[in-house]
């Protein structure tokens, strides 16, 4: 898909609700209770969805071969076990660097890990997830959840439905009601005809210019690594959570003249302490960046001298398993990337010093 | 008055706050607490974990008490149980002390574990209590314990009001389970808050007490008080 000279937005919605991550799934060694152990499923799991959302599909595979007990439906990969709450693709772009497709998983029925996993029964969890996305999207954009709170329970099982089945026309007709289009009025088609390649004549970036302030709901997943890699196999293991920096923080869009907005600037304005000479600073009140408190045993620390960051270089960004021109207007990719709640989820690689990574 | 606060004008205010007031308030907040609360263990700022190299940015991060224990009083009626917080570290010194009354009995199996986080949420641009349970040997308490943890009224504010529910997310820094008290209507009270102090609205309110006021309403739904001198320290 990267490439693409011109994809409007009805095309660039129906590709993204289309996306699916092929997804073989194996049951773990000790939930094996037959001999031979059951074949691995072969499932298409929806970009767009969530893992536990599958287990109507997974259940019939392996139900007689589990030992006995309660489900309680959790994945892995290579020992990692798996943020639910993630949607699939995302965590397809994050963890699977090298895209492997099949994607191998490997499923567990028991022995849920609670002290690091929250807990999931099943589809209400994952749509009351879900909903409380929607809900913090909705106030990022609108400053209150008036919106969502006010649908009518048809609209909501309708929409949470249409996210269920992926079906976008469904999906389409409810959303728009509740009106969390942030561009909505100032991107017509023939913005979103613009062309990705990067020269761009000046009429089209005036076209981009002519964007409203504002809050865009976005979550970043961060990962660093401290060499080049040439290509993506070679790129180190996620094997531990504590290795990405979860980011779910605002973009704030700054309106200025002659000049648009991009993802780059986007994903720069998120990560201030990697790149301080982003002219979009994003950590609040210029008037207040001011030291606090100077008596000693303040539990503040008052020590303000602060040591410029060398420049780190973005290696990688994946948004819906597209890996998007730095320089695309911003407002772009949010009106035709973002999933259904609302959140556009970006997937970032940096390349830092050795003193600057994350451990 | 500290002459660095800045006095804002309430009529625009929509109750919420940036992401540096957030630093300037927890830093008063904490101030204020080891002043007016010394028998009980501060609030320590906790710069965001991928900050620790660099001394840049150390605004990031959040307010921390841990290793409070909730010691349950023996009383035979559970409406006269008083909820005492102790400090870990006093506990067992106490417990060397056998003519102590107060402490029941039996071993640390009755003390339950509570530690509290102030995290900033960018996308509510409000502050979010977090806290997490566990016994004394570190399993993590059921939610159903932990309501009974909860001071009685704390169950009337939750179902009287629609802002004020407790929910299970993930920590922002910590990749683990912790209750939270939700924020979605955070701005919305901390903005009748202010509105209701007539001497805020005559000259104006200083942004650094935001944690104090929102302490006094969010501590009541965990059983956290705040000390009287400190409120005090908040109204002209």
């Amino acid at each position: 898909m990267s490439g693409a000279a011109t994809v409007s937005s009805s095309e660039a919605h129906k590709l993204v609700w289309e996306g699916s991550v092929p997804l073989l799934i194996h049951l773990h060694d000790s939930e094996v209770t037959t001999l031979p152990p059951p074949p691995p499923a072969l499932v298409l799991a929806p970009r767009l969805g969530y893992l536990p959302l599958l287990i109507s599909q997974l259940k019939p595979y392996f139900s007689t071969t589990l030992p006995p007990g309660v489900d309680t439906l959790w994945f892995e990969y290579r020992g990692l076990p798996l943020k639910w709450y993630i949607p699939t693709g995302v965590l397809f772009d994050l963890l699977c660097v090298e895209p492997e497709r099949p994607w191998n998983l490997t499923v567990h029925f028991r022995g849920y890990p609670s002290n690091l996993l929250l807990p999931c029964e099943g589809e209400d969890s994952v749509k009351w997830s879900f909903i409380n996305s929607l809900k913090e999207a909705a106030y990022v954009t609108k400053g209150n959840c008036k919106n969502v709170m006010n649908m009518s329970q048809s609209d909501q099982v309708e929409l949470w439905r249409s996210v269920l089945n992926g079906n976008l026309e469904s999906y389409q007709r409810v959303s728009s009601k509740l009106k969390l289009g942030t561009f909505e009025d100032e991107y017509t088609e023939n913005i979103s005809a613009v062309s990705t390649a990067s020269q761009q004549n000046s009429g089209e970036a005036d076209a981009a210019a002519q964007v409203k302030s504002g809050r865009i709901p976005v979550r970043l997943y961060v990962w660093t690594v401290t060499e080049d890699f040439d290509d993506l196999e070679s790129a180190p293991q996620i094997d531990n959570w504590d290795k990405i920096s979860y980011i779910n923080r605002p973009v704030e869009i700054q309106k200025e003249d002659g000049k648009y907005f991009s993802l780059n600037d986007a994903i720069k304005s998120l990560l201030p302490e990697y790149f301080p000479g982003s002219s979009f600073d994003n950590l609040g009140d210029a008037s207040t960046k001011q030291s606090v408190g100077d008596e000693g045993e303040n539990t503040c620390d008052p020590d303000s001298s602060s040591l410029p960051l060398e420049n780190a270089e973005i290696k990688l960004v994946r948004i819906q398993g597209i890996e998007p021109c730095l320089e695309i207007p911003f407002s772009w990719v949010v009106n035709n990337l973002m999933n259904p709640e609302y959140f556009l989820h970006i997937c970032v690689c940096l390349k830092v010093s050795e003193a600057n990574a994350l451990q | 008055m500290d002459q660095k606060e800045s006095v804002r004008d309430i009529t625009p205010w929509d109750g919420t706050l940036s992401s540096s007031d957030f630093f300037s308030a927890a830093c008063a907040f904490s101030e204020k607490w080891k002043r007016f609360n010394a028998s009980v263990p501060p609030w320590l700022w906790v710069p965001s974990r991928k900050h620790h190299l660099l001394s840049s940015h150390k605004e990031e991060g959040y307010l921390s008490l841990e290793g409070m224990c909730l010691i349950k009083s023996s009383e035979e009626q559970e409406s006269c149980r008083s909820q005492t917080w102790k400090e870990e570290s006093s506990i067992s010194q106490e417990e060397e002390a056998v003519e102590n009354a107060t402490l029941v009995q039996s071993s640390c199996d009755e003390v339950n574990h509570y530690d509290f986080h102030i995290v900033y949420s960018p996308s509510y641009r409000v502050p979010v209590l977090y806290f997490r349970s566990y016994h004394s040997d570190g399993q993590p308490l059921p939610f159903g314990e932990i309501e009974k943890d909860l001071p009685d009224h704390s169950a009337k504010i939750r179902s009287e009001s629609k802002w004020t529910f407790i929910t299970q997310e993930e920590h922002p820094y910590l990749n683990r389970p912790w209750y939270k008290l939700h924020p979605c209507g955070t701005s919305e009270w901390m903005k009748l808050l202010f509105l209701g102090d007539t001497a805020l609205n005559k000259n104006g309110f200083v942004i650094e007490h935001y944690l104090v006021s929102w302490f006094s309403v969010i501590g009541q739904v965990v059983g956290l008080k705040i000390p009287l001198g400190m409120l005090e320290t908040v109204s002209c």
